[in-house]
């Protein structure tokens, strides 16, 4: 009788123990951030960051952010994913493409810890939920204007990686851009890289050199505006941030990638306990995606006509990916009035009709 | 003759602006490896110079004073190297790794407030109406000063070592170390002149990047160059105009591969250029080894290389192809994949011993051994 009331008593205990330090450890939600470049690269990284100091700021002592910088993706990543979950992490975002096989492998080995994987499609396990906007509806407000601007009829896209998100946005930019100007030609530069100042810049100089005129990035430093500033006449896009600092230079727009509200929901979620796994895609509607302030450079009309563009894309009345469309080689995608498909869009791997070139494999 | 959308001219003055950063650390590094010190902490003083003379710069408004700046902060890193692997007589290849470790957070840490800021342009060095000339005006004359002072730099360097007194020493002090102490020489503090030289040297190529190529400062913004440029200087077997060749070749290629994924292909034209710089190298070649006693025959493999591009041009104009297409994933490992087979093609051969590393390389030495 004696040792049983010992041993009850010692679970209790136990048990009494655990519970505290389980109440303990979600006083404070640890929510965790793996990013691909640098905080200071003005762009991807730093819009993510901003993100997550949005949610420090919605629930302040009740939060501890922890994030990693350039981390590179592959092998590496799971390393830093395993640390992070290791170390106390209830909530680990991984920002970026590449991290989408080891936030998986991971998550495998921690179903405790919640992961969220920007960009990407898999959901191996019930703790993965992947979160994505629309950047092709920020695109194709750009391909309208780049479109309008063009003097040469040449626009460019500095591309990164061949993924569905870069091509999705490739399309987009030069379908729109089509649609109001006939005549447009599209060079696109694979630089295989997010970021990489030097390389970005001689890209950009590549396609200004061979008389394109407008320049639209997926890549995440400002090196492309920079290299346009040089040249008179020669415009671009902000990308991913607002990059402000060229808005008297050649920046005219931009797509902005605004994660806080996102993040702020997530942690929320999971504080409360209403988590649940989620393939989360919102965009110009869902305030995920916002266009940058379109500046004087471009005239009126131009302006009102692309902001009305955003307007109806955020109302829902307008798709950018509206048939006919027909892919490169010619055959049917999309008939007279259909729209893409969700899931079409996240497995592109397909130029549309007239855009030259080959997409790398 | 067809250039497609590639303007040649344009498309050479770009890979000479292009190639600078990591010709100047390049440049620098062979003389530290020349006095038999191994530096692998180019990145990181490449990275201290490109913030130190965007600060710099920056601050005075003086590109002149930042690229002195980016010098000086690249310098002061690669003392904290000469400091461990010359008195403390640290590990060298540890030390400089962690040099570059040390150095991408440092800038990283120095750097913050100074994004997004636009540094004081630096100009062409010509004036307008020589730099407006065709054809020699953008590849001779339209420089800024950095371009001329890395090609200078090239020749000087190359004199320095070959044919001068500092020049011996320093390569007596790389090749046998206890034999320079025996006669005298302070091996130590040769050597730590030569890694403050490579460190400015690195520091410079930094501040190009910062200050002229990508006018602007951001986390990390040498990504790699000075790894690019530690192998060019083993590859080029650690002479000064090897490295400049290496240093061209990776930069045309990278500006030139840009070039043809905007036009869709390598127009015939351009491939003909290429064709004709090979040939004329290698009647360079022939000549000057006709001239020697005892005559040596051309490296074989050199020959093969270089009558590779005018076959292909040969071959497609007999096709009657004006462009030629390749494919991305291709082009965007051409200029890693073609330097390096290049310069070893080069380094290969009958003199190879010639070409061999400093003896003394990566060793460190005390007196009292």
């Amino acid at each position: 009788m004696k040792r049983r009331n010992l041993l009850a008593s010692a679970a209790m205990g136990l048990m009494l123990a655990s519970g505290a330090a389980f109440a303990e450890s979600h006083a404070k939600t640890k929510a965790c951030f793996v990013y691909v470049g640098p905080i200071g690269d003005g762009g991807w990284t730093f819009q993510h960051h901003d993100g997550a100091m949005q949610v420090q700021a919605a629930y302040g002592d009740k939060v501890e952010i922890q994030y990693q910088e350039n981390v590179p993706e592959g092998a590496d990543a799971e390393r830093v994913l395993t640390q992070m979950a290791l170390g106390g992490c209830n909530i680990i975002f991984t920002t970026s493409f590449g991290y989408m096989d080891p936030t998986n492998a991971v998550a495998a080995k921690f179903p405790d810890v919640m992961f969220e994987h920007a960009t990407g499609f898999k959901r191996e396990h019930p703790n993965v939920s992947t979160y994505n906007a629309r950047f092709y509806e920020g695109r194709a407000v750009q391909g309208l204007i780049a479109g309008r601007m063009t003097k040469t009829n040449k626009i460019g896209y500095i591309a990164s990686f061949p993924i569905p998100e870069v091509i999705m946005g490739i399309n987009s930019y030069y379908l729109n851009a089509k649609k109001v100007n006939p005549a447009v030609e599209l060079s696109v530069v694979w630089a295989f890289t997010w970021f990489d100042p030097a390389k970005e810049a001689d890209s950009a100089k590549a396609l200004i050199d061979q008389g394109v005129d407008v320049i639209a990035a997926h890549t995440d430093s400002t090196a492309p505006l920079a290299e346009a500033a040089k040249t008179e006449g020669v415009i671009g896009f902000g990308q991913a941030s607002d990059m402000t600092e060229y808005k008297d230079g050649p920046r005219v727009s931009s797509i902005i990638d605004n994660w806080g509200p996102y993040y702020v929901k997530r942690v929320g979620a999971l504080m409360d306990g209403t988590y649940a796994q989620a393939d989360a895609w919102e965009g110009i509607a869902g305030g995920e995606v916002l266009i940058g302030e379109i500046t004087d450079k471009v005239p009126a009309e131009v302006k009102a006509e692309a902001e009305a563009m955003r307007d109806a894309i955020a109302a829902g009345t307008y798709h950018p990916f509206t048939g006919p469309i027909n892919k490169q080689d010619g055959s049917v995608w999309l008939a007279d009035g259909a729209t893409a498909p969700d899931g079409d869009l996240l497995g592109m791997g397909f130029y549309v009709e007239g855009i030259v070139g080959d997409i790398p494999q | 003759m067809d250039f497609g959308g590639i303007n040649p001219v344009i498309l050479i003055a770009t890979l000479m602006a292009s190639a600078v950063p990591i010709l100047l650390a390049a440049l620098g590094e062979a003389v530290v490896e020349r006095s038999g010190v191994l530096n692998l902490g180019v990145e990181g003083m490449m990275i201290m110079g490109a913030l130190g003379g965007f600060v710099v710069a920056v601050e005075t408004g003086s590109p002149l004073l930042g690229f002195v700046g980016g010098a000086v902060a690249g310098a002061v890193l690669s003392l904290c190297f000469a400091l461990l692997t010359q008195v403390f007589l640290a590990n060298q290849v540890a030390t400089g790794l962690a040099l570059t470790l040390f150095g991408l957070g440092l800038s990283s840490l120095g750097g913050q407030g100074y994004n997004g800021i636009k540094p004081p342009a630096t100009g062409q060095l010509l004036p307008d109406f020589m730099a407006d000339l065709p054809v020699v005006g953008p590849i001779v004359f339209g420089h800024d000063w950095v371009v001329y002072f890395s090609i200078a730099m090239t020749a000087v360097l190359w004199w320095v070592l070959k044919s001068t007194r500092i020049g011996l020493i320093i390569r007596a002090v790389g090749e046998s170390h206890e034999a320079a102490h025996a006669l005298g020489y302070k091996v130590n503090r040769i050597r730590l002149g030569c890694i403050a030289f490579g460190g400015a040297m690195a520091g410079m190529g930094g501040a190009y990047i910062s200050l002229a190529r990508v006018p602007q400062w951001v986390d990390g913004i040498t990504t790699g160059a000075g790894w690019i440029a530690l192998a060019i200087v083993v590859f080029a077997s650690w002479k000064p105009w090897r490295v400049l060749i290496g240093a061209y070749l990776f930069g045309g290629i990278t500006v030139l591969q840009l070039n043809v994924q905007v036009n869709g292909g390598l127009p015939s034209g351009i491939l003909f250029l290429i064709s004709l710089v090979c040939i004329v190298a290698l009647l360079v070649l022939y000549l000057l080894r006709a001239g020697r006693t005892p005559q040596q025959s051309l490296n074989p493999l050199l020959v093969i290389a270089l009558a590779f591009p005018p076959i292909v041009w040969a071959v497609a104009v007999l096709l009657g192809l004006r462009v030629i297409k390749l494919p991305v994933e291709y082009l965007s490992m051409a200029p890693y994949l073609i330097t390096i087979l290049v310069l070893v093609i080069m380094s290969a051969g009958r003199n190879s011993k010639a070409n061999g590393a400093p003896a003394c390389l990566g060793q460190n030495f005390h007196a009292s051994r």
